[in-house]
Formats: C-alpha cells, sequence, structure tokens
C-alpha cells in the first residue's frame, strides 16, 4: 500500500471517526471509561502494587482513605486486587473477541464468496457447533485441558465464531448482489481489487463493532468459569475474587459486601462502557447511517 | 396438478428435508460430545472400584465385578467400541446407569428428577420476560422519544449488558443476606416439606421460584423490548398502517390487529428458538441459587466425571434445540410462503 493510501486510511478509519465521536456524549463517555480500563490494566500494577499478606487484624474493613474499597476475608486491600485483576480479564476477552472475528471473517466471506461445496460444509459445522450448548461444553472442556489465558481465550474464539460467521456470509451474499460490484467486475477490476477496496470497507464497520462486542460474551464465560471453579487459580481477577466471596461466606456476612460487589460492579461498568462504546460506533461507521447525515 | 397439491408437495418435501437435517445434526453434535466427554481425564469406574474396596474391603476382582454389573458401560473397551455401544444403547432408547452421582440408578431417573425444576423455572421467567419485553416495548415505539421511551430503553439496555449470574449474586447479596431472605435463595423448595399437591409446599417452591425467576427475566426482557420497540417503529412507517388509519379504522383495532401482529411475528420465532433453552436452564443461575435443574445436575455430573448423566443432559438439550429451531422454522415457512421455495 502507497503512503497516499495509507493516509487516506488513517483518515477514514481513524481520524474521522474520532471526529464523530466526539460528537455523540454517550460514546464518548464510554471510550473514556474503556481508555481508564486499559489504563488500569497496562499501568495499574506498577501504581498499586498487590500485597498479598494476610493481616487477620483487618478482616472486612469498610472503605476508607487506606482502602478505598475496604478489605477482604484476609485484610488485604479489594482496591489492589480489582486493579491487579484488570488484565486477566482484559487480555482474554480482546484475545477471545479477535479470534473470534479473525475465525468467523475467513469462514463466512469464504463460504459466501465460493458458494457450493465449501459453503455447505462450513455452514453444516457451524450448525452443529451453534447446536451443542456452549457453556456446558467449555466447561468439559475446561476439565479436558488445562485452560492458561491463552489457550482459555483460543478455546473461547473457536466456540463462539458460529453465529457471527453466519451473519458476515450473510453480508457478503448482499454484497455481492450491489450494483457497484458489478460495475466493479464489469470494469475488470480483478477478484483482489474487489474484496479489498470494494468488499471489506463496507464489511469493516461490522467487523469492528462485533468485535468489541464479543468481548462482552468472552468475559461473560470467561468469568463464570472462575466463577464455578473449573479454572485453575493462577492469579487475582475479578472472577477468582468472586469465587473466593462466595465460597468464603458473602452469603453469611453483611460485612463482606464490599469484596463481592466490587470485582462484580468492576465487570458490570466494562460491560456497560463496551457495549455503549460499540453502539455508538455503529451509528458512526456506518457508511449508510453516515450519508444520511 | 392443482395448486393445491403443488404446495402440499412444496411444503412437504422442505419439511422432509428439514427433517433430514435436523437428525443429521443431532447425530454430528452428540457424536462430537460423547468423545470429547470420554477423553476427560479420570475414570469414573476407576474411582468407583477404590471407593467399594476402601469402604467393604472388597478384592479388586469382587469390586471390578460389581461394576460391571452395575454399570452399562466399560471404560476398559477401545473407544470406537464404547461408542457403538452408545448409539445401540441409544437406539434401544437405553440411557444406561449413572456412575458416580447415584451409583447404579438408570440415568433416566436421575434425570426426570431434575427436569422439571429446570422446565418449571426457565418455561414461566421465558414467558413472563416476553410478555413484559413486547408490551413495554409497545407502549415505548408510540410514545418513542418520550420519557418512558427513553427510562425504559436506557433500563432494558443496562440490565441485558449484565452477566445474569452476576445479577443473580448481586440479588443474594443486597435482598437475601441484607433481609434474611437467603433461605428462600438456596434450593428449590425448604428442606422438611412433603413435595406433592399441598399448599405449604406449593407457596415454598413459589417462594424459592422469586429470585431465579427475577434473574432470569431481568436478564432477558431487555432483548425482547428493544426488538420489539424497533419493529413496531418499522411497522408504524409501513403503507397498510396509513392505509388503515385514512380508511378511519378505530385506533385500538389498528394497534392490536395492523401493528401488533406484524411488529410481534418475527419475535415469536425467536421465542420458539427460545423454547430450545427451557429443557437446558442455566448452570451458572442455577448455581447461584442452589436450584435443583438441569444446569445444577450437569455442574454436579461433571465435578463427578458421571459420563451417563453428562452424555443424557448434553443429549437433551442439543434434541431440544435442534427442535426448536426446527419449530422456528416451521413458523417462519408458515407466516412466510417465500421461504419454502429458497428452502
Amino acid at each position: 500500500m502507497s503512503l497516499k493510501n495509507l493516509r487516506e486510511a488513517t483518515r477514514i478509519y481513524l481520524v474521522d471517526p474520532l471526529k464523530l465521536i466526539s460528537r455523540k456524549k454517550s460514546g464518548l463517555v464510554a471510550l473514556f471509561g474503556l481508555l481508564i480500563y486499559i489504563i488500569m490494566a497496562l499501568f495499574g500494577p506498577y501504581l498499586v502494587p498487590l500485597d498479598i499478606t494476610p493481616k487477620p487484624g483487618k478482616r472486612y474493613l469498610p472503605p476508607s482513605l487506606e482502602h478505598p474499597l475496604g478489605t477482604d476475608f484476609e485484610g488485604k486491600d479489594i482496591f489492589s486486587q480489582i486493579v491487579n485483576g484488570a488484565w486477566d480479564v482484559l487480555y482474554v476477552a480482546f484475545l477471545a473477541s479477535s479470534f473470534t472475528i479473525l475465525i468467523a471473517t475467513l469462514l463466512g466471506s469464504i463460504s459466501g464468496f465460493k458458494g457450493g461445496f465449501v459453503d455447505s460444509i462450513i455452514m453444516a459445522v457451524d450448525e452443529i457447533l451453534l447446536t451443542i450448548p456452549q457453556f456446558p461444553l467449555l466447561v468439559v472442556l475446561a476439565a479436558l485441558v488445562r485452560l492458561d489465558n491463552f489457550t482459555l481465550a483460543l478455546v473461547l474464539g473457536v466456540l463462539s465464531w458460529p453465529a457471527l460467521a453466519r451473519a458476515i456470509r450473510a453480508q457478503i451474499l448482499s454484497l455481492k448482489e450491489r450494483d457497484f460490484i458489478e460495475a466493479a467486475r464489469a470494469l475488470g477490476l480483478g477478484l483482489k481489487h474487489i474484496i479489498f477496496v470494494e468488499m471489506i470497507p463496507n464489511l469493516l464497520p461490522y467487523i469492528v463493532v462485533s468485535w468489541i462486542l464479543s468481548m462482552t460474551g468472552a468475559i461473560y464465560s470467561q468469568v463464570g468459569l472462575v466463577f464455578l471453579g473449573f479454572v485453575p487459580f493462577t492469579s487475582h481477577n475479578w472472577g477468582v475474587m468472586i469465587n473466593l466471596a462466595w465460597t468464603w461466606g458473602a452469603i453469611y456476612h453483611k460485612d463482606s459486601v464490599w469484596y463481592i460487589i466490587s470485582p462484580i460492579f468492576a465487570i458490570i461498568f466494562f460491560q456497560l462502557c463496551t457495549i455503549s462504546f460499540a453502539s455508538s460506533l455503529e451509528e458512526i461507521l456506518n457508511p449508510r447511517l453516515r450519508e444520511v447525515r | 396438478m392443482s395448486l393445491k397439491n403443488l404446495l402440499r408437495a412444496v411444503l412437504g418435501n422442505y419439511l422432509f428435508k428439514r427433517a433430514l437435517r435436523a437428525f443429521g445434526i443431532i447425530v454430528a453434535a452428540s457424536t462430537i460430545t460423547f468423545f470429547i466427554i470420554r477423553l476427560m481425564p479420570s475414570n469414573p469406574i476407576e474411582i468407583f472400584i477404590n471407593q467399594m474396596m476402601s469402604a467393604y474391603g472388597m478384592s479388586y476382582e469382587d469390586a471390578k465385578a460389581m461394576a460391571l454389573a452395575l454399570f452399562t458401560i466399560d471404560l476398559d473397551k477401545p473407544l470406537h467400541e464404547q461408542y457403538f455401544e452408545y448409539v445401540t444403547n441409544i437406539i434401544r432408547g437405553n440411557l444406561g446407569t449413572s456412575i458416580s452421582i447415584s451409583p447404579g440408578t438408570p440415568v433416566m431417573n436421575v434425570v426426570t428428577a431434575f427436569l422439571p425444576w429446570t422446565l418449571f423455572s426457565v418455561s414461566i421467567s421465558l414467558f413472563s420476560s416476553f410478555l413484559l419485553g413486547i408490551t413495554l416495548g409497545m407502549i415505548a415505539a408510540y410514545r418513542r422519544g418520550g420519557i418512558f421511551d427513553r427510562v425504559v430503553s436506557t433500563v432494558a439496555a443496562v440490565t441485558s449488558a449484565i452477566p445474569g449470574y452476576l445479577l443473580g449474586i448481586l440479588i443474594v447479596v443486597f435482598i437475601g443476606v441484607r433481609f434474611g431472605l437467603i433461605n428462600y435463595m438456596r434450593g428449590a423448595y425448604s428442606a422438611g416439606l412433603t413435595p406433592g399437591f399441598n399448599l405449604p409446599f406449593i407457596v415454598d417452591v413459589f417462594l424459592h421460584l422469586a429470585a431465579p425467576f427475577t434473574t432470569y427475566v431481568l436478564s432477558t426482557w431487555g432483548g425482547w423490548m428493544l426488538s420489539m420497540k424497533a419493529n413496531t417503529v418499522a411497522v408504524l412507517g409501513e403503507d397498510y398502517v396509513t392505509v388503515a388509519r385514512a380508511k378511519g379504522l378505530p385506533e385500538g383495532r389498528i394497534r392490536t390487529q395492523y401493528v401488533g401482529r406484524n411488529a410481534m411475528l418475527p419475535l415469536f420465532t425467536s421465542l420458539a428458538i427460545s423454547l430450545g433453552f427451557i429443557f437446558g436452564g442455566s448452570t451458572l443461575i442455577e448455581n447461584v441459587f442452589v436450584y435443583r435443574g438441569v444446569g445444577r445436575l450437569l455442574w454436579s455430573s461433571i465435578n463427578a466425571r458421571d459420563y451417563t448423566v453428562m452424555q443424557a443432559v448434553f443429549l437433551i438439550i442439543t434434541i431440544s434445540v435442534v427442535v426448536s429451531n426446527f419449530l422456528a422454522d416451521l413458523i417462519y415457512s408458515l407466516i412466510d410462503p417465500r421461504v419454502r421455495v429458497g428452502g
């Protein structure tokens, strides 16, 4: 790609959307929220170091200046656990949704472009995977394979592409019939040009929005698995915190409420930011919606 | 050939093709789950034999003979032979006996002890959530842009963004623990009551249903509401609604017969698909409330490596999902004849 194309591409996919998103209040707030989460995951551990020595005298303290979110069942600071637990959750969500999008885009577009036998095979596999109950299958796989963050993300990606692949295939099929593709074909512009210059820019908004949205699904399954205790506890992420709070008696101790709601609200706010950002992005990136303006 | 016969032939053919495909999907999906389950590490029959040896002082041979008599599967055989046995047993309608949850009990009995609770809780929640969603969605569509619409749409978007089991935990922590209602959030009924058609038991069952019901409804109504609103807004812009208004039809009739009906049609197919999940329940939500349903059964069978129970639960869920998808297709092809031609 030449420099001019690159500059053009950054303008279309980076500068313009940022300009547009600054006009939409909810999108801007969500973007700001997501940035806080990302900063927390990347730099949090250096700013708020994790102290895991138990302090029996300080169990279940309410929030104070010293402990902004109180302390847990062993007297450890909850706020530092939240900050240090961000990385795992965000990393798995990011990686899992990237795998999902990669597989779904690849198989969905092959299915849509090629049609015929290849299409029927891919769609059959798609339908079979959609039929097997996802979360239970994930639980069984968690017993079968030792899931560290990377393999967990990979498994999540492999299990959750089918619905998206269907949608992408449908979009490709409808794009194939459009006039401008027909025109490009008639001009003899070649398959490569048609795919990368004519089709992908039209699909890209959808792909980006789905990529962001599928992070929420990844978080649902990941935290759920940890909560049920099917993934070995390797570090202090939010799922582990919820599991520990639950098993250490959140249902008996009224004063343990900060320990269990902190990770839950950390997850809920992340989900809300993600979904709200994705839906504002959808409005902004969709070229057809933009033309109306 | 008359038009009626032609239609019947096309419909019959489409149905036949769809049914065949559905059957193939069930076979493929249950084959995959069979092998994944059997590849899980640890051998439940070996564990049973060891338990018998340490608890009753049996010799290995005696315990092994007992296991062979008690259980319908033999994990020492090669995997393909095990699979062949599994398939022939299923054709005979035999799901085998449970290995570790309640050794020797037919799997059918184990499953039927849990299935009614999931059917009961999830179906009530599903229909309530559907009704709540379409009602509020339609009102919001008529008053779009107003305060009601903005508040309800925002709440719908927020509640459906929260994972259901986290909502469940919040309900336990903020309502159960705070107000001392925790006993009604553990299990499907209180211990000590005799199950049956007596008033205390029925009241107790509904009290225990409240928390999981609220969780299911809160996490699903938003989806119904938002799509009903979108559909209604789309239908309100259709020409036939304008024509109906121009004809001077009463507004109430337009709302129910013209707008409501057409806006709801696509949702009925989604409802049919959701019916498939009535049989599976939610492993996570049932675990939060220790509700004795299929999801909880699946969780304990995975923990105990009870292969036969796991296979049965997976099979039930797979069949119900495929059948409900089939039903959804059927409903859609009845509503929209164009689908049948393409099928």
